[in-house]
């Protein structure tokens, strides 16, 4: 066996998205020696694809914005079923975390006073998202990377190698957590590169490794999604919550084929586009809930005159909250009123002039333009749901953003609670800054207060070498690519945007017959970049993970934000006041209830009673 | 609508390799990568690639494609011909690492040399004042995914590896471009530019912009500024004359 390589540090950051880097700039800051693990290289992550902006109440564009109603916002969009300190801290800190951007390089587009713009987006009462025209995700990665970068040019001058106190290692796979006893103890993983394996001792351990959709066919997301962080915690004894709410973002491409699913920003939206049905109907206005009638418009003029006056005027429906508009579009479709490839069209064409579509929509009109031969400022888009984004994740404190492991912390989104049953657009990347932030000065706490740093015990790297090294082992068994198409169209289409009890359960005994197959997958060729084998290592990730997504999905018998039945299609004030709690045993998923953490009453406060009782049942109002 | 395409894809590593030949199915509206996959799940599961977002906006998936540096999730099999046989190589100006994938961290030492922003000292964060026609000259560099494409091309590193040592590359020229024409930032660029990054070596050929995915005017709006502001500090003989006499 060849000598495994082995690194030391304080803090360890899977992933680096922005959580992952905001995470990891802080554990450095706060001195601990800190080492960033990625997949992919660095400044390649998934965070990239964050189009429309960063919602932070700054109240550049409107002063009526402030932290209370962005709170307010949050919680509304995330049919309260969120984690209330979490929509808190986030809500407080997100205008901090902006700014500091600025203080490392960043350069948002400007309000007429110099000040960062702010854009609207959908769910959101004010313009309040920070934005870089529709490229905010490559701003905020390339920023903090930027930051990386310049915080180890001080270790430069400081010790003469940049690498003293922060250390990225990119192309690298965590295959395993280490514990000693319960406590973290380090990472097991390999170079995808080489595939040579490497353990990495440390007592803290921040999972930022994004979410899931790798496990759905139409998914936005990229190969990295895979839910590594979800499994790994998991396998690790920590708990996983809420997650059967997963975001179908309304807006995917559906046409050409090969890029079905890729996202077209919300901005559009906010920026004038309108959905329109193939019998040339604004189609959002018949699909306003109950819950939302008062703040939007049930017409199209007063939809359109929102856009210059929004004092005056109730916001259009195209604006309302993605699950509505995914359900929406998917109700029209099914109707017989799609686009020609199974969509409907999203048009900018007809409300902006050209040029303006150039300016606020540049990498969309890029995007429609190489890929699907379509002009955004002359022919309407055709779009669809698309798998997004995950809203269960780790369970963690609020605060820290500790698990209930010892040393083990989780950000962004990986965590959960944050976006309750469904995440608004914008809050995704300032939930990634402040929840970074908050775990990376977590960890270096929790590492600062130990007594003795924990031990890896020689036994369980045997076995994480073992565990990766199967599928070279095995001969005649399957392709690892047959099986994950198999999990992503059973995943799209028994446990999708539309959910029944019968479908959900096959779903399960598929995902058990795929479990069973995928001990015995069989890789070919050696160890050096190996696309196949490195499938193979996913597959188990994603497994787990959807196995929690079904079973949690099936219990609820209630329809929320991203969890919609069709057997149970309304929202029930009791199942709110119920977190569903996902466990590992072996290899088994358990799902247990268990009760939400009353709103506290100052918070409960800052909305008017007739709201609370569309959500909070008698006994809570009383 | 479908077809039998012909590939001759680079297979690997630094040991040496050659153009391997495969037929495969075409879909209509696909890219270059789409194939790449598709050989990976049908006749190659091994074969070695980088990419990751599909959508033209991470820069991970650079290649060359019959001999011309491009992202392949950008380029739609559409501007072939049927019958024409497509050649994927990897990028020639980084070590091989194994088939499509070369080693890039030349670019990640290079970003490291390029001292970083410099902020004001007295403007506290949420007191930065800058106007959109400012900062909208940095944005466009800022738009830029390091996909490594230009580094790739420019003839000054793709045939003279004597040259990396000296010569950071377009990519990294404009950066200190960018820096340089920030509103805020308060370190001085220019001397750096010339010295420190080896901006005397471009002679302004365009290729870097020519093969920029992300339509950057790299030359026009990066180098050349930066190369004028060079020669007004450097070559101005009443500058030179004043440093001359009064010893900056």
């Amino acid at each position: 066996m060849p000598e495994l390589e082995r690194h030391s540090f304080d803090v360890l950051v899977i992933g680096a998205g922005g959580a992952g880097l905001r995470a990891a700039i802080e554990a450095r800051e706060h001195g601990m020696r800190t080492a960033v693990l990625c997949k992919s290289l660095f400044g390649k992550a998934h965070t990239v694809m964050a189009e429309g902006g960063i919602a932070a109440a700054m109240g550049n564009v409107n002063s009526s914005d402030s932290w209370q109603v962005h709170f307010r916002d949050t919680m509304r969009g995330g049919k309260f079923l969120n984690n209330w300190r979490m929509a808190e801290l986030h809500a407080q800190e997100a205008p901090q975390r902006v700014w500091e951007l600025e203080t490392y390089g960043a350069l948002f587009d400007r309000t007429k006073d110099g000040r960062i713009s702010q854009r609207n987006f959908g769910g959101h009462e004010y313009p309040r998202l920070a934005h870089v025209g529709d490229r905010t995700g490559l701003e905020l990665i390339r920023t903090l990377q930027q930051k990386i970068v310049s915080l180890q040019q001080e270790d430069f001058k400081e010790f003469g190698d940049y690498e003293e106190r922060l250390r990225v290692f990119q192309e690298f796979t965590v295959t395993d957590l280490v514990k000693d006893g319960d406590r973290i103890a380090g990472v097991f993983g390999y170079w995808r590169e080489s595939g040579r394996f490497v353990l990495f001792e440390a007592p803290a351990v921040i999972l930022a490794t994004g979410g899931i959709g790798k496990s759905f066919k139409v998914t936005s997301n990229s190969w990295e999604y895979t839910g590594d962080g979800h499994a790994l915690a998991l396998r690790a004894g920590a708990s996983l919550i809420n997650m059967e709410f997963i975001q179908f973002h309304p807006t995917g491409m559906v046409w050409p084929p090969s890029v079905k699913g890729i996202l077209v920003t919300e901005s559009v939206r906010g920026d004038g586009g309108v959905l329109r049905n193939s019998e040339g109907k604004r189609f959002m206005f018949d699909y306003i809930p109950e819950v939302f009638k008062d703040k939007y418009a049930d017409n199209e003029e007063e939809g359109d005159r929102w856009y210059t006056d929004q004092a005056n005027n109730r916001r259009p429906p195209e604006l309302l909250p993605r699950d509505e508009v995914a359900r929406a579009i998917n109700s029209e479709v099914k109707a017989g009123r799609g686009s020609p490839h199974g969509g409907v069209f999203l048009d900018v064409s007809t409300r902006l002039p050209a040029e303006e579509i150039r300016k606020r929509l540049p990498s969309m009109h890029h995007q429609f333009k190489e890929l699907a031969d379509v002009d955004i400022t002359a022919q309407p888009m055709e779009v669809g749901p698309t798998c997004h984004y995950v809203m269960g994740g780790v369970e963690v404190d609020p605060d820290t953003g500790s698990s209930s492991v010892a040393g083990l912390y989780a950000a962004g989104e990986v965590s959960g609670g944050m976006h309750g049953s469904n995440r608004l657009g914008g809050n995704s990347l300032s939930d990634l800054l402040v929840f970074g932030r908050r775990a990376g000065a977590g960890a270096s706490e929790y590492v600062r207060a130990l007594d003795s740093r924990p031990a890896v015990p020689e036994e369980t790297v045997t076995e994480a070498r073992a565990t990766a090294l199967k599928p070279f082992q095995q001969e005649g068994g399957e392709n690892p690519y047959t099986l994950h198409m198999e999990l992503q169209q059973s995943m799209n289409d028994l446990v999708g945007i539309i959910r029944r009890q019968g479908e959900m359960e096959e779903a399960l005994q598929r995902l058990e017959k795929l479990k069973e197959r995928a001990q015995s997958l069989t890789v070919e060729g050696h160890q050096q970049f190996n696309p196949g084998w490195h499938l193979a290592l996913d597959l188990r990730n994603m497994l787990l993970v959807s196995e929690c997504v079904a079973k949690a999905a099936l219990l609820r018998t209630e329809s929320r934000g991203g969890h919609t039945r069709d057997d149970h299609p309304s929202m029930d004030a009791e199942w709110r006041r119920k977190l569903l709690v996902c466990n590992v045993d072996g290899d088994r998923v358990s799902v247990e209830e268990k009760p939400q953490i009353p709103i506290r009453g100052d918070l409960l406060d800052l909305f008017d009673r007739t709201e609370l009782e569309k959500y909070l049942t008698a006994e809570e109002l009383s | 609508m479908s077809y039998q395409g012909k590939f001759r894809v680079w297979r690997g590593d630094d040991s040496g390799g050659a153009l391997e030949d495969f037929t495969v199915e075409v879909n209509e509206g696909e890219v270059v990568l789409d194939i790449i996959h598709r050989l990976q799940a049908t006749q190659a599961p091994d074969l070695a690639v980088r990419w990751n977002c599909k959508a033209g906006k991470c820069g991970s998936c650079s290649a060359e494609i019959n001999g011309r540096p491009r992202l392949l999730c950008m380029t739609r099999m559409s501007v072939f011909e049927e019958s024409e046989t497509i050649t994927v190589t990897p990028m020639r100006t980084f070590p091989i690492i194994r088939d499509l994938v070369t080693d890039v961290s030349f670019n990640y030492t290079k970003a490291r040399e390029v001292p970083s922003f410099a902020p004001p000292k007295d403007l506290a964060p949420g007191e930065y004042r800058m106007q959109q026609v400012d900062v909208e000259r940095s944005q466009e560099f800022r738009k830029c995914i390091e996909c490594f494409l230009c580094q790739n091309t420019c003839h000054v590193v793709r045939d003279h590896e004597e040259n990396k040592e000296a010569f950071s590359g377009p990519r990294f020229l404009m950066r200190v471009a960018e820096l340089e024409m920030h509103p805020l930032d308060t370190a001085d660029r220019v001397d750096q530019a010339q010295d420190d990054h080896g901006l005397g070596y471009c002679n302004i050929t365009k290729c870097c912009s020519e093969v920029c995915p992300e339509h950057i005017h790299i030359t026009d709006n990066a180098l050349i500024p930066m190369k004028e502001r060079v020669a007004d500090r450097k070559y101005d003989p009443i500058v030179w004359l004043g440093n001359k006499l009064f010893r900056r």
